[in-house]
């Protein structure tokens, strides 16, 4: 049986004024896919990350999300977003809200689940990443792997076909990325489809099925883990293994 | 200088009558926070809608109001406009304490809803809750936290503008004093009562600005 096409991004192009971002990207990314874009900062992998939930509007090109090609003006893209969801650098959880009020909200007021189901789903979601004691607490009385590990919960309890993660752990102490990245390769087992902008190199190699490398906005080799760790075939993808590597 | 004992004297017999002007300087001030709160947040989001018209009608409203005074405002919308509709002198009061306050109320807004973090709204639509959702539920009642302490600044400031009234041949606080400081050739005692008042309602308003701001403290990301 041949694996559904989850994402297929074609000749995608995003420029920011006279920055040209993203060139002539193509991407597909199949269910239960875990696909890690790595390089270096400033080489359009978040930009692309946030173009497949339309948080950036491309210039050109074509989106396909679950084999429906996604028109940013005219589809309704509140939708879509459900089926897709973001986890962020920083968080960005609600403050004013406790854990449980930030994992119901969107189910609640967007879907419209019944507050006591929503409640319990979210327990449930909180157990899952460990978190069950903090569902009354607010945000500011965590740490940030607890956080992060909230707004993966956060995000899990629209029920997405697909998640996003943008430099999930970047903002972490180093002792607190370890729990977040346990809580994503779970997730990765469970057959999530995720596609992940990181530096963990480690994470990338163990649980990613396919690596993409982009530089200066293209993509300059794609391939599964053993290949591209260990024969990667550009010369740009083996400059830039020997520098993070090097770390 | 009046002697203690006179001014406490006076304070008591004219309790009835204070009391009277307090609550009527009470509803103005209350009825046009309110309403001043409504104007402010509606031209608030209009400045930030990004739709140039709006922001345009936005900006020449806070224009006219702020460079205005407000007892230009008051006399326009009772004297000025009576020749074509008669406003009640507490609405004609109300309303253009409101429109005052708005003014203000709208800058505040606007600089607290553009203060909270843009991840915000960011986290809100890839929920897929719409802008306006992310708006109501998410980025407002932030912003209001964080407007509190400048709003409750406005609402004395409002508290005490609200005298103006008087020249309008309202009985509030300080019509009161005036004109029964100028009855009992006392204006001193009078004036020091009404300023009595006043210090008491603006300690009753800052109890009760830093009560919700305690109650609503916010935590930060």
């Amino acid at each position: 049986m041949e694996a559904k096409e989850m994402i297929k991004v074609n000749q995608l192009n995003k420029s920011f004024g006279e920055l040209h971002v993203l060139k002539n990207i193509d991407m597909t990314v199949y269910e239960s896919d875990v696909v890690c874009l790595i390089g270096s900062s400033g080489s359009g992998k978040s930009t692309l990350l946030r173009c497949l939930n339309f948080l950036e509007r491309k210039d050109s090109g074509s989106i396909i999300i679950e084999g429906k090609e996604v028109d940013p003006s005219n589809d309704d893209l509140n939708k879509i977003r459900e089926k897709v969801g973001m986890v962020f650098q920083h968080f960005n959880l609600f403050p004013h809200k406790t854990v449980l009020e930030n994992i119901i909200e969107a189910p609640v007021m967007v879907k419209g689940v019944d507050k006591k189901v929503a409640t319990s789903k979210a327990k449930e979601l909180l157990e899952k990443v460990g978190l069950e004691d903090k569902a009354d607490v607010f945000p500011n009385k965590l740490s940030g792997g607890q956080k992060q590990r909230v707004a993966i919960a956060r995000a899990l309890a629209m029920e997405p076909d697909i998640m996003l993660f943008d430099e999930p752990t970047s903002a972490l102490d180093p002792e607190l990325v370890g729990e977040v990245l346990t809580t994503m390769k779970e997730l990765a087992n469970e057959g999530m489809t995720m596609v992940v902008v990181t530096h963990e190199m480690g994470f990338a190699r163990e649980v990613a099925d396919w690596i993409v490398y982009m530089n200066d906005g293209e993509i300059i080799e794609r391939g599964d883990p053993e290949q591209f760790f260990e024969h990667p075939k550009e010369e740009r993808t083996q400059e830039f293994l020997k520098t993070t590597m090097l770390k | 200088m009046p002697s203690f004992s006179h001014f406490f004297e006076v304070l008591i017999d004219t309790k009835d009558v204070f009391l009277k002007a307090m609550l009527l300087t009470l509803e103005l001030t209350v009825v046009s926070i309110l309403i001043g709160i409504v104007i402010g947040l509606f031209f608030a989001l209009m400045k930030i809608s990004k739709i140039k018209v709006l922001e345009l009608i936005s900006d020449v409203y806070v224009f006219l109001v702020r460079g205005t005074p407000l007892i230009v405002q008051i006399f326009i919308l009772y004297f000025g406009l009576s020749g074509i509709f008669l406003i009640p002198d507490f609405w004609a009061a109300s309303l253009a304490l409101a429109l005052h306050n708005g003014a203000y109320i709208s800058e505040i807004l606007r600089g607290t809803i553009q203060g909270v973090d843009k991840g915000q709204m960011e986290a809100g639509r890839s929920l897929g809750m719409t802008k306006v959702l992310t708006l109501r539920r998410i980025i407002l009642p932030q912003a209001f936290r964080r407007a509190l302490p400048p709003l409750g600044n406005q609402f004395i400031i409002g508290l005490k503008d609200s005298s103006l009234a008087a020249f309008i041949s309202m009985n509030e606080l300080f019509n009161v004093a005036t004109t029964l400081g100028s009855n009992n050739f006392d204006e001193m005692t009078y004036l020091l009562i009404v300023a009595v008042y006043y210090l008491v309602l603006v300690a009753l308003l800052t109890f009760i600005v830093n009560r919700l701001e305690k109650k609503l403290a916010i935590s930060d990301r």
